[in-house]
């Protein structure tokens, strides 16, 4: 006999006859171990002539002793045994019928396999997915441009209240994060480049590197990436969200004119607000620059800024400047774009924030690509 | 039917913090018994099936399931889970996750509560979503599929460990009557025939008439419970005159 903690019981007649007699009740907790015992059972037989069911013990019967009459029932055919049940309560067999389980044991299928469709069939999709794609994107761009003159002959209609919050949460929530990071970077920059600097007595330089580099390039982009983790995402999962659960279907049926009520109080007030961070931001570089020019390179303040002012352009501030509301508005454009095009369910909006900040940075990169090669050819 | 209790709701009193929305609640839920809980908007419906689940902390009272008490084993991850297997939701948003097909949706009970292999899973499976007239519809996702379609996976989903009781919140809202009815016709073939015991929280009266064999009606003042029994008993003799115009709409 083999025991088992599943309490089914398995004895051997003969050579080559099993008897198996059922549990009480075959549920969630024993069903594995009923069916290893059993496994094991038939696997050590190479010939079996029977296989004797005792039911009797039996109180109740569901799915999980369905799998296991299963599994008995397949070892009969794979070894060709005749199968007897004994003492089948009615219960078992209403239950059987309720599952139509005749029909039901033919056709048991992998759920678990998705069948994947073949390369081409996905090329294809994704082809013609990123064609839909673009022409979303223009014709995305096209309603906030007639939306923007729109607000030029009546910026009445511009929700100011949603305009300042948004200012506030674009800007002035971001402003700690982009002051500490950009700080830091001043500070990295100017450590990381003292060791060379110094071995040619070329310290004042620092202050020309970190100020250069923050206001034309770093200042910018690096703003303008935390702008597009914080605010980017936040537009999307927001109109995404109201997109789920239908409140953006509820605004066109009420006659708004979604891109003006949800998308222009967003861009606005990214426009608005993050030239000013990229201002901030450079301010906050130059002083990591200037913390370890004095602290570590032995230079003054006043030599400090002195070299900063002889090597940098008012323009390379209105550049920056520029830089910031370029990117603001492409930033908030794939954010409120994204939102749209969310559909399905929470992962959708969850996969929507995601694609807001990749493409989000993308776009920044190529902007900023782009500008450079332009002020290259132009200067 | 067996007068035995399979829930017993004790002096239960529900709310948030100091507001408290109803209070003094005792009733039981016999075995093989499906029950309306009923009341008007804001009576604390769902505040009372949440509580039964234990998802809300009463105020007062216990609620006891299958002798445990519910409230009690949230502090006891094991006991909270052992419940649990004995138990099936089903949510009026359905609540399936949209990442996943209706097969996935419905094998997650498994995969947490069983050690059973993907192919065991699968058959299991399978077999419910048999019960429930889905088969065919293994892979698709849940927005892929109908109202009435999603409301049957989540009736295959919350029957997936074989619960003695299923909890059900507003199983044939938003349907057309024929998908409703087939939804009615569906719980109650489960209730027969695999004995399972039922606690709907619903505002559809047809259903309510179909198909449960007593009703709880919520007083809106937070008092607990303001009248119980047959459906049609209540519809006709209810000494609240409140009761009666609820139930002749």
């Amino acid at each position: 006999m083999q025991k088992g903690s599943s309490d089914i019981q398995v004895t051997v007649s003969g050579e080559d006859s099993i008897n198996i007699t059922l549990p009480q009740v075959i549920n969630s907790g024993n069903t594995s171990v009923c069916i290893k015992t059993l496994r094991k059972t038939f696997s050590s037989f190479k010939e079996i002539s029977s296989i004797s069911v005792d039911f009797s013990r039996m109180e109740s019967f569901n799915d999980f002793g369905v799998i296991v009459y299963m599994e008995i029932e397949k070892a009969a055919n794979t070894h060709g045994a005749l199968l007897n049940f004994y003492n089948i309560p009615e219960f078992v067999n209403n239950y059987l019928d309720l599952i139509n389980y005749s029909e039901f044991s033919k056709n048991v299928k992998a759920v678990f396999t998705k069948k994947n469709p073949k390369f081409l069939l996905r090329l294809g999709e994704n082809s013609i997915k990123l064609v839909k794609d673009f022409r979303d994107m223009s014709v995305f761009v096209g309603e906030i441009f007639i939306c923007f003159f729109y607000l030029l002959f009546r910026p009445g209609r511009l929700r100011r209240n949603d305009l300042i919050t948004y200012m506030y949460q674009v800007g002035v929530d971001a402003v700690p994060i982009v002051g500490l990071i950009s700080f830091l970077l001043g500070l990295i920059i100017a450590f990381m480049s003292s060791f060379q600097l110094q071995q040619f007595g070329a310290n004042v330089y620092v202050a020309s590197l970190v100020s250069l580099a923050m206001v034309k390039e770093l200042g910018p982009i690096m703003t303008c990436i935390i702008v597009a983790g914080r605010s980017g995402s936040a537009f999307a999962a927001e109109i995404g969200s109201m997109k789920i659960s239908e409140e953006v279907d509820a605004l066109t049926t009420m006659g708004f004119d979604t891109i003006l009520f949800l998308v222009m109080p967003k861009m606005l007030a990214a426009l608005f607000v993050v030239p000013f961070l990229v201002l901030f931001s450079d301010i906050f570089g130059i002083l990591g620059g200037l913390t370890v020019g004095v602290g570590m390179l032995n230079l003054t303040v006043e030599g400090f800024v002195n070299q900063m002012v002889s090597d940098l352009k008012i323009f390379d501030f209105l550049l920056g400047f520029i830089k910031g509301g370029l990117f603001a508005l492409l930033i908030s454009w794939i954010g409120c774009f994204r939102g749209f095009q969310t559909s399905g369910g929470a992962s959708q909006v969850g996969e929507s924030t995601t694609s807001a900040v990749v493409s989000g940075i993308f776009l920044i990169i190529l902007a900023d690509s782009l500008l450079a090669v332009i002020l290259q050819y132009w200067s | 039917m067996t007068k035995e209790p399979i829930v017993s709701v004790r002096d239960l009193s529900i709310g948030f913090e100091d507001f408290i929305v109803q209070q003094s609640i005792d009733f039981n839920v016999y075995s093989g018994e499906i029950l309306a809980i009923l009341g008007g908007s804001g009576s604390g419906k769902s505040t009372l099936l949440k509580s039964m689940l234990g998802l809300n902390e009463p105020i007062k009272g216990d609620i006891l399931i299958d002798g445990d008490s519910i409230v009690k084993a949230r502090e006891h991850d094991q006991i909270y889970k052992r419940i649990l297997s004995k138990i099936g939701v089903t949510y009026q948003g359905i609540a399936f996750l949209g990442s996943l097909s209706i097969a996935e949706n419905v094998a997650l009970p498994y995969e947490e509560h069983t050690d059973l292999s993907r192919e065991e899973i699968s058959t299991l499976v399978c077999i419910k979503l048999g019960l429930v007239n889905l088969c065919g519809f293994e892979y698709y996702l849940p927005s892929e599929i109908s109202g009435g379609m999603k409301k049957r996976a989540a009736i295959a989903r919350a029957l997936a460990l074989d619960p003695n009781i299923l909890f059900l919140d507003e199983p044939s809202a938003g349907l057309d009557p024929v998908i409703s009815a087939e939804i009615d016709n569906l719980l109650s073939r489960i209730n027969r025939e695999l004995n399972i015991s039922m606690v709907i929280i619903s505002h559809e009266l047809s259903s309510i008439f179909r198909i449960a064999d007593r009703i709880i009606m919520l007083d809106n003042q937070g008092n607990g419970i303001l009248d119980q029994g047959s459906p049609s008993s209540l519809a006709k003799d209810s000494p609240h005159d409140y009761v009666k115009r609820f139930l002749n709409g």
